[in-house]
């Protein structure tokens, strides 16, 4: 009982960071159609600007709103300069226009920081609390926390600001939205942003757990495309039910099965679901007209 | 269009191709580049099959890469089989997976394909990595010569190994050049053209769709397995990295970046993307901001690829 308690603590800690890359990849997937490969690098940029603006000084707080901007910049200059550019390419083109960014990115990092693994320090205790046998890091409640506030503030966002609805709008017909006067541009620029911001926050919330490098952002970004596919693309509860079912399923993976093959697990799922679900969990699904 | 002419023009430029740069090379070094373009190129042709005709995305392609690979490095180590046995086994090994796997992956669509054959891709390097007793998984391992380099040397015909990979690896690919055009030009090739215009059209036309979509996946996963095998031999030694998620993208931006549908666009595109990291080697540590930077500009600048592109410039003068 212990171990399955301590496994679910750490495949909820997980899932919600793989909840929030998939948050993102759903944020931009509606205002734009694109699956953004270079979702992970926020996260890797979230972690890293975080580290080097505190050993620069500054306290946390501020080195964590640094690496905020610093994202929300990068995913801003990310569609200006590379997304709307290609606007009317195939799917293949963006998605290899995306792997690129992400390429860039950790090419940039590596170059910008180091190649070294880095920690931040864990927001309030190390001290794990224990549970019914099993122990939880202070850090994994901040990580769950943050999750649960950032979908908050996104679903607030989204119903009942105006901005927010005309997003929503944008996903839904973009043609129609141009014609009632939304600057769909801007909008899927904001998209970006967003999403960008959503990355950053789940790296500087997980990098005391599971530290950073300027290579993790390739099998994040992966497992939350994943995650994202499972819920169902374009659906963000599905994106986050998909995250962390990943992360559950990793978890339990790991402890009970192999921990060689806790990477597959994910994958193993996501191909079985789409073979009975070809548009996940909680996709609707679409009639083509022709 | 005339598909007959267009083919034999195709495959004497390959051959020139492949001839006349034996003339100019100075050194092994360009010899080995070549074979590494050759290999290459002779998946993308595969994988162009898939993509540039039946019009479906593989993100997962490195992983039958991999299995072909592995089938003739395993084989002759650890389990006694001649490696030209184990090269056949290899890719029939590769053609049965993606024909199991083949019919459930292609019913899905647009960004739901791309990530289960993502996910297939990923599982493939997966146990490559995790299996080390069999595999030496993340550190790779030895491979056994196919034996062709001793077979000539003991015909006393003396041949450096670099210029023999070039020669065999441009044969074979000028072979798999052949075959693909073949399948273009006959009525599986329309078949698989009509599903890319539109399924449901072609559907109403009578082509059993999902077959002629399972034919191209099992035709290119084999394809990919056969390069795996050659690339194996030529070095002998191979680690994960051939079957791993980055080496599938290059493979995808290889077909896009030359041109999907074009058997020329595929070594083109293949070229391209081997040459351009040794040209940015002497970069350093720019060497993979570059590499990005050039995917986005190329792929927003010449979005139908290299040498379509090309083609269209040539017409647009000519008319």
């Amino acid at each position: 009982m212990a171990e399955l308690l301590q496994f679910l603590f750490s495949g909820l800690t997980v899932g919600a960071v793989y909840a929030l890359v998939a948050l993102g990849f759903t944020i931009i997937y509606n205002a734009s159609d694109v699956v953004n490969f270079a979702q992970g690098e926020f996260v890797m940029l979230g972690g890293m600007v975080t580290v080097f603006m505190i050993a620069a000084g500054l306290p946390l707080m501020v080195a964590a709103l640094c690496a905020i901007i610093v994202a929300v910049i990068i995913g801003i200059l990310l569609h200006r300069l590379a997304i709307e550019p290609a606007r009317g390419a195939s799917h293949v083109t963006l998605i290899i226009i995306t792997i690129g960014a992400s390429i860039f990115l950790r090419g940039l990092a590596s170059i910008v920081f180091d190649k070294q693994f880095h920690s931040l320090p864990a927001f309030s205790s190390d001290t794990p609390i224990h549970v019914g046998g099993a122990s939880i890091l202070p850090q994994s409640l901040w990580v769950m926390g943050g999750t649960i506030v950032v979908f908050m503030m996104l679903y607030f966002f989204f119903e009942r600001t105006k901005v927010g609805k005309a997003v929503l709008a944008t996903a839904a017909n973009r043609l129609a939205a141009k014609l009632v006067g939304i600057n769909t541009s801007m909008i899927m620029a904001l998209a970006f942003g967003v999403s960008a911001a959503i990355g950053a926050v789940a790296g500087i919330l997980v990098t005391p757990i599971t530290l950073t490098n300027y290579e993790i952002g390739t099998l994040l970004a992966l497992k939350g495309f994943a995650a994202a596919m499972l819920g169902g693309m374009g659906n963000p509860f599905g994106a986050v039910v998909g995250g962390l079912i990943v992360g559950l399923l990793e978890a339990f993976g790991a402890g009970y099965i192999s921990s060689d093959y806790k990477d597959a697990v994910g994958f193993i799922v996501i191909l079985l679901v789409l073979f009975v679900l070809p548009n996940g969990l909680f996709g609707k699904s679409s009639v083509d007209r022709v | 269009m005339n598909f007959t002419a267009d083919k034999w023009k195709i495959l004497a430029a390959l051959t020139v191709m492949v001839v006349a740069l034996t003339f100019v090379f100075p050194s092994s070094f360009y010899y080995r580049v070549a074979a590494l373009i050759w290999i290459s190129a002779f998946t993308v042709i595969g994988l162009n099959l898939l993509m540039g005709y039946a019009g479906q995305v593989s993100l997962g392609h490195a992983g039958f890469f991999g299995i072909g690979a592995y089938a003739v490095a395993i084989g002759p180590v650890h389990l006694g089989i001649p490696p030209l046995l184990s090269l056949i086994i290899g890719v029939l090994l590769a053609g049965a997976l993606a024909f199991l796997i083949g019919r459930p992956v292609l019913k899905l669509k647009g960004h739901y394909l791309a990530v289960a054959t993502l996910g297939v891709g990923i599982l493939i390097s997966m146990v490559i990595n995790n299996e080390a007793q069999w595999t030496g998984g993340p550190d790779g391992m030895n491979v056994e010569a196919l034996g062709i380099k001793s077979l000539l040397k003991s015909m006393g015909w003396k041949v450096k190994t670099a210029k023999l990979w070039y020669w065999i690896t441009g044969i074979v690919m000028i072979c798999g050049a052949w075959v693909a055009l073949n399948i273009i030009d006959s009525p599986t090739g329309r078949a698989l053209r009509a599903i890319h215009d539109s399924e449901v059209a072609a559907k109403v036309a009578g082509i059993d769709v999902p077959n002629y979509k399972l034919l191209a996946f099992v035709g290119s996963a084999m394809y990919a397995a056969i390069a795996g095998a050659m690339l194996a031999f030529m070095n002998r030694f191979i680690t994960p990295d051939a079957a791993g998620f980055l080496h599938s993208i290059e493979l995808v931006t290889m077909v896009v970046l030359g041109g999907m549908g074009s058997i020329l666009g595929s070594v083109v595109g293949a070229a391209f993307l081997i040459i351009l990291p040794q040209v940015l080697a002497d970069l350093q540590h720019y060497e993979h901001m570059m590499l990005g930077l050039i995917m986005m500009i190329f792929m927003i600048f010449l979005r139908s690829g290299i040498v379509p592109s090309i083609a269209n410039k040539l017409k647009g003068r000519a008319a």
